[in-house]
């Protein structure tokens, strides 16, 4: 299953990834990325398009899709 | 069957740090192949003493695998010891330099590394270098003196902070054994798990495993201390029931402990009989972690002292990770006002969930693996200081 990997250290909580992934994501108490998963958020078949555009789209360049969640 | 005698001196058998004593002690230095010590570590079920306890044959056989391309292989020994409740590393490195940088050659040969790194504390940086000095075939080895506080310890920290940069953990996409220092296939192993291999490499698995338990075999150094008090180091047996390891320190066996360090969990003083093992701890949700014992002082308050620790794990933090950041204050908010007498536990747990697994590096989990287990061995405490008590103090300051 495909998963987008949060790179914490670069994140700033900018959300423009909250909004692309609707449902998904969504903010936690400070504006940060949150679904299930940590650093490593599963993302269904029908979403994989969203967040490839969230990876592109993301000013910090915090995010990366992964064929699946690192061991 | 359970050894019943703790304290072991197999790390600390050498009557001095001297190279002549190190020498008499144990013998030669062995140079086993990568395969012949990658077995006898598997063997030995040596597992890791940075407080991850990582399988150590794992981590070697991760950095033989990569292909030479990917550039010459670097072997680092980790004795930073950020936690404050450590102090093994340190004893280890006075006490037995020698039996550390054996382990570390024996890797970096094993491994075909032509560099080594050693990282100690500032502590412990004249003793060692004294040591390398003492040794013809150490020139290989490069010392380093670095006081990088509590998360500066972390493999990708230490791994950072010898390439110059800021010593922070980093974001790993890829494993320090695929590419580490300078972009090299890294091992990193910590000082005590280092001296461990000097041994096995020369003794054998069996040898390791004629003490302790099955789960827990061979011998482990443990730091002990409540209250106040410095730790004292002990080398003790594997999954020798904690109760015993603190009898022989003297420590407070009445009250609950703090096992496995700031990121580790609170041990009702009902489960003191638990082995100091993985097995035998996770039904309390702790872990033999750095191998650290802190029992509470017989007059101290359990959240007064879980909030001061929260206080400074938050301080800790390298502000790098958002949740981490903004969490980890939020929690020490939260315990100062449970502190007080707010029952603030909700939203401590609530807080807690938003933390977990959103971090480079562990310190948030451990942080509220460390919260967790106070909520539930304090209950009572907190029921009492909700009610302006507090079960030590007759009466609960604001």
């Amino acid at each position: 299953m495909t998963s987008l990997h949060i790179d914490w250290t670069a994140c700033h909580g900018r959300g423009a990834c909250i909004e692309l992934l609707d449902g998904v994501l969504r903010p936690d108490d400070w504006g940060y990325p949150t679904g299930t998963g940590g650093s490593d958020v599963p993302i269904p078949a029908d979403r994989v398009r969203d967040a490839r555009d969230a990876v592109s789209l993301c000013p910090r360049l915090a995010l990366s899709v992964r064929p699946s969640s690192r061991p | 069957m359970i050894n019943t005698q703790p304290s072991v001196p197999r790390l600390l058998a050498a009557p001095s740090p001297s190279l002549h004593d190190h020498s008499r002690t144990f013998g030669p230095r062995p140079s086993p192949s990568a395969a012949e010590l990658i077995g006898e570590l598997e063997r030995a079920g040596l597992d890791g003493r940075g407080g991850a306890g990582f399988p150590a044959h794992r981590k070697l056989h991760a950095v033989a695998a990569q292909p030479r391309k990917r550039g010459a292989r670097i072997v680092i020994g980790n004795g930073s010891e950020g936690e404050p409740l450590s102090a093994k590393d340190a004893v280890l490195l006075a006490s037995a330099p020698h039996l550390v940088i054996d382990g570390l050659l024996i890797c970096a040969d094993a491994l075909g590394a032509t560099e080594a790194r050693l990282v100690v504390g500032p502590s412990t940086a004249g003793v060692v270098r004294a040591a390398l000095a003492e040794r013809s075939d150490a020139h290989a080895i490069r010392l380093h003196a670095e006081s990088g506080g509590f998360v500066g310890g972390e493999a990708s920290a230490v791994v950072a902070g010898l390439a110059g940069r800021r010593p922070v953990p980093a974001d790993r996409p890829v494993r320090l054994a695929v590419s580490g220092l300078h972009r090299r296939p890294t091992l990193v192993q910590n000082v005590e798990t280092l001296a461990h291999i000097a041994l096995i490499a020369r003794y054998g698995a069996a040898w390791h495993r004629s003490v302790g338990t099955t789960d827990a075999p061979g011998t482990r150094l443990v730091s002990v201390s409540w209250g106040d008090t410095s730790p004292r180091v002990f080398e003790v047996s594997g999954g020798s029931p904690l109760r015993s390891l603190l009898d022989a320190a003297g420590a407070p066996v009445t009250f609950p402990a703090l096992v496995g360090g700031f990121h580790g969990a609170w041990v009702p003083a009902s489960a003191l009989d638990a082995p100091l093992s993985a097995s035998g701890l996770a039904p309390h949700g702790a872990s033999p972690g750095a191998g650290i014992l802190h029992p509470l002082a017989e007059d101290a308050c359990g959240i007064q002292v879980t909030a001061r620790t929260l206080a400074t794990l938050a301080a800790a933090s390298a502000g790098q990770c958002g949740p981490c950041a903004n969490g980890l204050p939020r929690i020490a908010q939260l315990m100062r006002e449970l502190l007080a007498g707010a029952d603030t536990t909700a939203e401590l747990r609530r807080i807690a969930g938003l933390i977990d697994g959103r971090g480079a590096c562990h310190h948030p989990d451990g942080t509220v693996r460390m919260l967790r287990s106070a909520l539930v061995v304090f209950a009572d405490d907190i029921a009492a200081h909700a009610h302006g008590r507090c079960l030590t103090r007759s009466e609960v300051r604001a």
